[in-house]
């Protein structure tokens, strides 16, 4: 299994080496790292290669990275039903380079670029019909993002006087509470107090 | 202006009405009674579950999965345990995967009882619901006996399952196996042959095996335009292998083959239900349910009593739980409307840094459009009977 993957994704490499930047195997998955402006290409050759046959378009979701340039990865799920066989194939854009849209190859990917667009505000060109999907008509901001707090920003309630619903600003009364989990040894990003002194500095006092 | 002239409408279905099977906006625009073009507005029930998994840690994230699908709670947190397994490379023991397979399939049964009945209720038969949901009832008393719930089990666990069955149970279940088909023949010959149920389902919806392919469908809509795929046969996990059980499939892809797909389906899960259970009976489906990490499978309440370490696993893995490590996967199962994904991506941290949900409802419904053009208005509710939809999973 992890052999037929490996031969896949060198031959996939192979054929298209400008586009397929590099490939790599994980948990038994095999992942290519597309270069953007190639992706109408490579997913034309998986779809269509008699070695690939990936017909089925499974999924294609964003992963928010707000440390990188390109924040974003787009995240193409590829099935193909005929050589019982998947693969994902992943690039990196950010929030104003449009990603070329796979519509055209695959229908099922309409909703999906949308939903990409209404959750993490990844543009895609060449899509028929970019709309908000699963938000609140009306929206405003990209849910998904690291950025965007989990209260959101705004909260709806029936108006008994003005007689329709109305917006307004998020009001909690008690704050969420994101603990802090790591274990002091493994992971804080703070200095507890007293640390100076370990790290031999010369700002604590002498004894 | 002469009523004739008067043949373009725009009709809203829904958000609440009782054929769309929760809260779908469809909004219709019309030719006289043919429908022209069909625009979905589905988020009514957004919920933001992605971006809630990312702030919980990996236990707390599975009760999430029981309110996406809810007519089939236990097979969307199937997912997520084998996403989270394979990230941390865990085994699961055999009366585990047994359990596993047991409630999965008791799942199918669930979904496919409420959508075939309502199907026909959709297209005004009012008597096969009641009898499917005198059943299902059944199923969930099932639930409620592993779990204490009877829809939002949160059972499933990274390793395994929460807790063991007792044997009455299973003996129960063994029973219950043997006396459905009964009622599914019942149901059968309430439907199969009706004239009306056929008249409304025949040639309604019709999709080619192509066209399946490339609007993404997996599962009964794929089975029913005659594809041969399961994913419990093409891509098995847990006990699959082991077990005898056919693909039932379709020959003409339209409405009426996928509710024959559909009620063979459920004789099949109730074969495997039984298999299951003479397994968990036997000798081979005894020992642990769970996995024995300490450091990912919570203590037992009774060593918590006796042990210290044990007391300090539940307090470390019930706060700030474990740490999965760094990675992506995509798991799936064969959930019983196709094929339902997690993508999990981990920072090694001990919450999901991203989850994407990939619900097979999701695209089905999308390609209303396409499926129900040029149909007629009462074939709407037809086809969305027959494509199986659940808002929980597709709003998310």
């Amino acid at each position: 299994m992890a052999d037929s993957l490996q031969q896949l994704g060198e031959y996939a490499v192979r054929q298209h080496p400008a586009a397929i930047g590099s490939m790599m195997i994980a948990h038994k998955e095999l992942t290519l790292h597309v270069a953007r402006e190639e992706i109408v290409t490579v997913m034309t050759f998986l779809r269509d290669d008699p070695r690939c046959r990936f017909e089925i378009l499974i999924d294609i979701c964003g992963v928010d990275r707000p440390a990188r340039t390109n924040r974003f990865d787009v995240v193409y799920h590829l099935l193909s039903p005929r050589l019982n066989q998947r693969i994902r194939v992943k690039l990196e854009t950010d929030e104003t380079t449009p990603v070329a849209s796979v519509v055209g190859l695959f229908s099922v990917a309409n909703w999906f670029e949308r939903e990409a667009y209404d959750m993490f505000g990844i543009l895609f060109s060449g899509h028929p019909d970019l709309r908000r999907l699963l938000t609140d008509y009306g929206f405003q901001g990209y849910p998904l993002r690291k950025d965007f707090p989990l209260t959101g920003y705004v909260e709806v309630r029936y108006d008994d006087e003005q007689k329709r619903v109305v917006y307004e600003p998020v009001e909690l009364k008690q704050e969420f509470r994101s603990f802090d989990f790591e274990s002091p040894w493994e992971g804080p990003q703070y200095v507890l107090p007293g640390d100076e002194k370990a790290s031999g500095g010369s700002t604590g006092g002498k004894a | 202006m002469a009523e004739t002239d008067i043949r373009q409408f725009n009709i809203n279905f829904g958000p609440q009405h009782p054929a769309a099977h929760g809260v779908l906006r469809l909004v219709l625009e019309l030719d006289g009674e043919v429908v022209e073009r069909v625009d979905p507005h589905i988020g009514l029930l957004h919920r933001g579950t992605e971006k809630l998994i990312e702030h919980k840690t990996y236990l707390q994230a599975i009760g999430y999965f029981d309110r996406l699908d809810y007519v089939a709670p236990m097979n969307q947190e199937h997912a997520f345990c084998l996403a989270a397994e394979k990230l941390l490379a865990l085994e699961v023991p055999k009366r585990g995967q047994l359990i596993r397979v047991l409630y999965s399939e008791i799942g199918r049964l669930l979904s496919h009882l409420l959508n075939v009945t309502t199907q026909a209720m959709d297209i005004g038969a009012l008597t096969p619901p009641l009898w499917g949901f005198e059943e299902r009832e059944k199923l969930m008393i099932f639930y409620e006996r592993a779990s204490g719930s009877r829809m939002h089990a949160k059972y499933f666990r990274m390793g395994g399952v929460h807790m063991d069955l007792p044997p009455e149970l299973i003996d129960d279940i063994c029973a219950f196996s043997e006396a459905h088909p009964k009622v599914l023949d019942d149901i059968e010959g309430l439907l199969t042959h009706n004239r009306i149920f056929k008249q409304r389902n025949v040639d309604i919806g019709v999709v080619s095996l192509q066209e399946c392919f490339d609007w993404g469908f997996s599962g009964v809509m794929l089975r029913g335009s005659g594809a041969a795929w399961d994913l419990r046969k093409a891509q098995p996990y847990e006990c699959y292998p082991e077990l005898d059980f056919d693909i039932p499939i379709g020959k003409h892809g339209d409405c009426y083959d996928r509710y024959l797909v559909r009620m063979e389906e459920m004789r099949q899960s109730l074969r495997l239900m039984k298999q299951c259970c003479e397994k968990l009976q036997s000798a081979e489906g005894q020992g642990p349910f769970v996995a024995q990490d300490r450091k990912i499978v919570p203590p037992r309440r009774a060593d918590m009593k006796r042990y210290m370490e044990a007391l300090i696993h539940h307090f470390k893995l019930y706060t700030e739980g474990f740490h999965v490590p760094e990675g992506e996967v995509y798991a799936t199962v064969e959930a019983p409307k196709g094929e339902f994904g997690v993508y999990l991506v981990s920072d090694g941290s001990n919450k999901p840094y991203r989850c994407k949900i990939r619900a097979p409802s999701y695209p089905h419904l999308q390609a209303m459009d396409y499926m129900t053009r040029k149909h007629m208005l009462a074939d709407v509710s037809a086809v969305l009977g027959s494509i199986d939809v659940v808002f929980g999973e597709i709003d998310r």
